[in-house]
């Protein structure tokens, strides 16, 4: 249509058509976005909650706070409920903590019968009752053997006093958290083991969300908010605790510089750049990423490596080789909320060694996983890849009200004005991104990731929090344990379609420390490679198996694996027998060093 | 320029911004906000979002002047649309299409929903409004504040100011705030919520864009200054009733609640504008 050759009202007119048919586009793109869950392959596993049928009745009780915030206590009490995973018996069966958030209300040790039933020892065990007036109340918990006696140890974090228990043996703990200077009042939600130095000792950072001086029992003042949706610094203080190996701890934290105060909801550590030392990864609320990078053991350096420029609502730090590359990539879950609010999660590929930075690569269901939390990446199919377990949904109350537009009131104004607790809206009995289906996303290669939720059988609308994953029964596959806020815990047992190939390591550290935790493994079979690493405390509120599972598909036979120990040992294993779990000890030093 | 020369440079300068085109005094606004809010907040999120919207922007605007046959095109127009558009549409990571359809149909919308001659929508208020309603599961509205920085918001807010009262148009601008103050106040007494959490919204770059930028719009609004007046105040009244619905949780309608400004300006200024030029003689001539 050329102006002169074509009447005006006749280019009006297909002006208009096109005009339309835009807008039907737009209508259509809409709507085809979430194609996700059609036309998927089967995706080789299913997972059926059994937590009634093994013995898991554990429910989660929300904290009850100062009155004077009870205009928005269904936000900020909206956290703790957490799992946690270790073998506190060395019995071979691993064992799950699940903490509670209530006054009165005791935390969970479920020890493993290794007859597929549990059982809850937490109270003779001394483990129970860690949620009293004037102590504060548990908000998650991280499994490490800090005096390397072959025990593993429990920190739990709180909303309150940091707590400490020993493991004694014979299923029972003693609290030494004032004889190794832990006694710290901090509003923590997420802790992490690590040996920072590589002495062979493993120190413990702590994260704070909330500033350590509220005590939220007792409120001085209603300025406990954030300052800023997006860059707020006014969050807790967290610190690092050097491991002195007298069983006492030393807080280090100015001194290696780790002291941000971010609202950190959570972190792992794992070396991003293959220097051998261990970085910390911190996931915050209402800002960007952080990277600490450990700089040989003598002081961390808070890096500037991509993250900064992303400000969103981290809440989960999770750390896997997302597409097999051999590297150790970040998932970190944010807010997405149909209409309001598209932060979309973040998928932070490692690119440090060669770039010096992480790039974004979460598109589609990767992105969108509605108000996430808690995040696992674990091969559920046993196929070679790494699938993505995503928990979700803030506060499920009256399916009718949404607290969405309160909250978009005062998400745009002045950080002045949302800092004071008192000028939110009331919450009432509004959810706010509640009953969301939960995300299970299938690694299909270069077809991205698909939403297989329903069809493997995950269909809850719980208040999910933390993920963990484990081979509880000792089958050759990871289960998926899921601790839910104010809700019961879920324990979705994984039924994998027969053929494909496992294997799984038990890393005992000798020069490291004794749980090994730190360190990394990367697979090689049938041209794939994989690496995993022991973690110390990684997604939200949550700590996965301590054994590295691997799925090898088809592949009965692994051409090697190469163990990257915490001490900095480097260890080759030639064909490691398959489809079963390999204890291996760290080689006495000296040995190779990377 | 002689012998009073400090006193009288100043009134000439002031004066001489007067005689600015105004299209290029809201240019320059709105690159500063552009310009402050990427420097310091990334508000973008993502330079391919701005070249996206405002490279179909100004596409968009060429093409369809050559086809309407009229004189030459506006790029101011499609300047501003372009940024407007960049800033405040947050879709979901990774797409570009909303930034691509909004552009086109920002500027389409002036071409093709025309009466008597003009068109009736602000084209970015437009698109973005289309966007919600039609595409809420791919579509949200820019929800940044500025950091909780005042120094951000009073530069923008000086330069905002100023800009309206040598554009001609800061009658508009405070009749809508000073409507939009009391009926906070308003809504904050019936509801029973707190007066700050009403008042919040109205510091924040969303409203920013809105008022110094759409509602303010002399292409789309009525022709006489208590009409303007009028308008304004209407607009501010359709939100507050929007608001009222929102905190009432009335279902039906949610789509309008996330941006109740920007979907108020959508309902009530093409109404405003079309009485308008229905009372007026018809007026012929292509889109600018």
């Amino acid at each position: 249509m050329v102006p002169g050759v074509t009447s005006l009202p006749v280019r009006r007119l297909a002006l208009g058509v096109v005009f339309l048919g835009a807008i039907l586009l737009v209508v259509a793109l809409d709507r085809g976005r979430p194609a996700e869950l059609s036309g998927a392959a089967a995706p080789g596993f299913s997972l059926t909650n059994v937590a009634r049928e093994v013995g898991i009745d554990f429910v989660h009780h929300a904290p009850r706070l100062d009155p004077k915030i009870d205009n928005i206590a269904p936000l900020v009490a909206a956290y703790g409920a957490s799992v946690s995973v270790s073998d506190v018996n060395n019995d071979g069966w691993p064992d799950l903590y699940f903490t509670n958030s209530r006054f009165g209300f005791p935390n969970a040790l479920y020890v493993n019968r290794g007859d597929g039933t549990f059982v809850d020892v937490a109270q003779s065990a001394g483990v129970a009752d860690l949620n009293r007036p004037g102590e504060g109340v548990s908000m998650g918990a991280v499994w490490g053997d800090y005096d390397n006696d072959g025990l593993e140890d429990l920190l739990v974090y709180k909303w309150g006093y940091l707590q400490l228990f020993k493991n004694m043996g014979n299923l029972h703990f003693k609290d030494v958290t004032e004889e190794a200077g832990l006694h710290h009042w901090m509003n923590s939600n997420g802790a992490v083991w690590f040996d920072y130095d590589r002495d062979g000792l493993l120190d413990l950072y702590v994260t704070s969300y909330f500033r350590s001086d509220i005590d939220f029992w007792h409120l001085k003042t209603t300025r406990i908010m954030e300052n800023s949706f997006e860059f707020a610094a006014n969050g807790g203080g967290h610190r690092l605790f050097h491991n002195l190996g007298n069983g006492r701890f030393e807080d280090v934290t100015e001194k290696m510089g780790v002291g941000s105060t971010r609202w950190t909801f959570a972190v792992a550590a794992g070396d991003f750049n293959g220097d051998g030392w261990p970085d910390l990864f911190l996931a915050n609320d209402y800002g960007p990423a952080e990277l600490f990078v450990n700089d040989s053991g003598k002081r961390f350096v808070l890096t500037r490596v991509g993250l900064e420029s992303d400000s969103k609502s981290g809440m989960s730090a999770t750390l896997g080789d997302a597409l097999n590359r051999g590297r150790l990539d970040a998932f970190v879950s944010n807010i997405s909320e149909r209409g309001y609010l598209f932060q979309g999660n973040n998928l932070w590929l490692n690119f440090l060694p060669e770039l010096g930075h992480f790039e974004q690569g979460a598109t589609g269901v990767l992105a969108d996983a509605g108000w996430a939390w808690g995040a696992q990446f674990g091969d559920l199919a046993n196929d070679g890849r790494n699938e993505l377990f995503i928990t979700n949904g803030y506060v499920s109350a009256d399916r009718d009200r949404s607290y969405w537009y309160a909250m978009s009131k005062v998400a745009g104004a002045n950080g002045n004005v949302f800092e004071d607790a008192r000028n939110w809206p009331a919450v009432g009995t509004a959810s706010l991104s509640g009953y969301e289906r939960k995300r299970v996303l299938v690694n299909r290669g270069v077809a991205g990731w698909v939403d297989v939720a329903a069809q493997v059988g995950v269909t809850d609308e719980s208040d999910g929090r933390a993920v963990a994953l484990v081979d509880l029964f000792n089958r050759g596959v990871l289960d998926v344990v899921v601790a839910n806020q104010n809700q019961p815990a879920l324990v979705y047992k994984n039924t994998v379609a027969p053929g494909n190939h496992w294997i799984a390591f038990r890393l005992v550290g000798t020069a490291s420390n004794r749980s090994a935790i730190g360190a990394e493994v990367t697979l090689e079979a049938g041209g794939a490679r994989q690496l995993k690493v022991v973690d110390g405390g990684m997604g939200f509120a949550s700590q996965n198996d301590r054994r590295l599972h691997f799925g090898l598909g088809k592949a009965a036979r692994v051409d090697r694996i190469v163990i990257r120990w915490p001490s900095g040992a480097r260890q080759v294993v030639e064909h490691p027998a398959v489809d079963r779990v390999n204890v291996i000890t760290e080689p006495p030093r000296p040995g190779p060093r990377p | 320029m002689t012998a009073a020369a400090p006193r009288d440079r100043s009134g000439t300068l002031w004066a001489r911004l007067g005689e600015v085109d105004p299209r290029y005094l809201i240019s320059f606004l709105i690159t500063l906000i552009l310009v402050v809010g990427e420097a310091r907040y990334g508000i973008l999120g993502g330079y391919d979002r701005l070249a996206v919207a405002l490279g179909v922007c100004v596409v968009t605007e060429l093409a369809l002047a050559r086809l309407a046959g009229g004189r030459g095109a506006g790029l101011q127009s499609a300047y501003i649309t372009g940024i407007s558009l960049a800033l405040l549409l947050k879709p979901r990571a990774g797409l570009l299409w909303p930034f691509a359809l909004g552009a086109f149909l920002a500027i389409a919308s002036k071409y093709v929903l025309r009466y008597r001659g003009q068109h009736l929508w602000n084209p970015s208020n437009f698109a973005i409004s289309l966007l919600l309603l039609i595409a809420p599961g791919s579509v949200a509205i820019l929800s940044h504040q500025w950091g909780n920085h005042l120094a951000t918001n009073a530069v923008i807010w000086a330069f905002g100011l100023v800009i309206a009262a040598r554009v001609g148009v800061l009658h508009v601008t405070l009749t809508y705030v000073v409507c939009y103050v009391l009926l906070a106040a308003a809504r904050s007494l019936v509801v029973g919520t707190p007066p700050l959490a009403e008042l919040a919204p109205i510091t924040g770059p969303m409203y920013q864009l809105f008022i110094f930028f759409m509602i303010t719009d002399p292409r789309t609004t009525v022709g006489s200054r208590r009409g303007r007046v009028v308008v304004a105040a209407l607009v501010a009244v359709v939100e507050a009733a929007i608001r009222v619905a929102a905190d009432h949780q009335v279902a039906a309608l949610s789509l309008l609640y996330p941006a109740p400004p920007i979907l108020a300006l959508a309902i009530v200024g093409p109404i405003a504008k079309a009485l308008d030029l229905y009372r007026r003689r018809p007026a012929g001539g292509a889109a600018g």
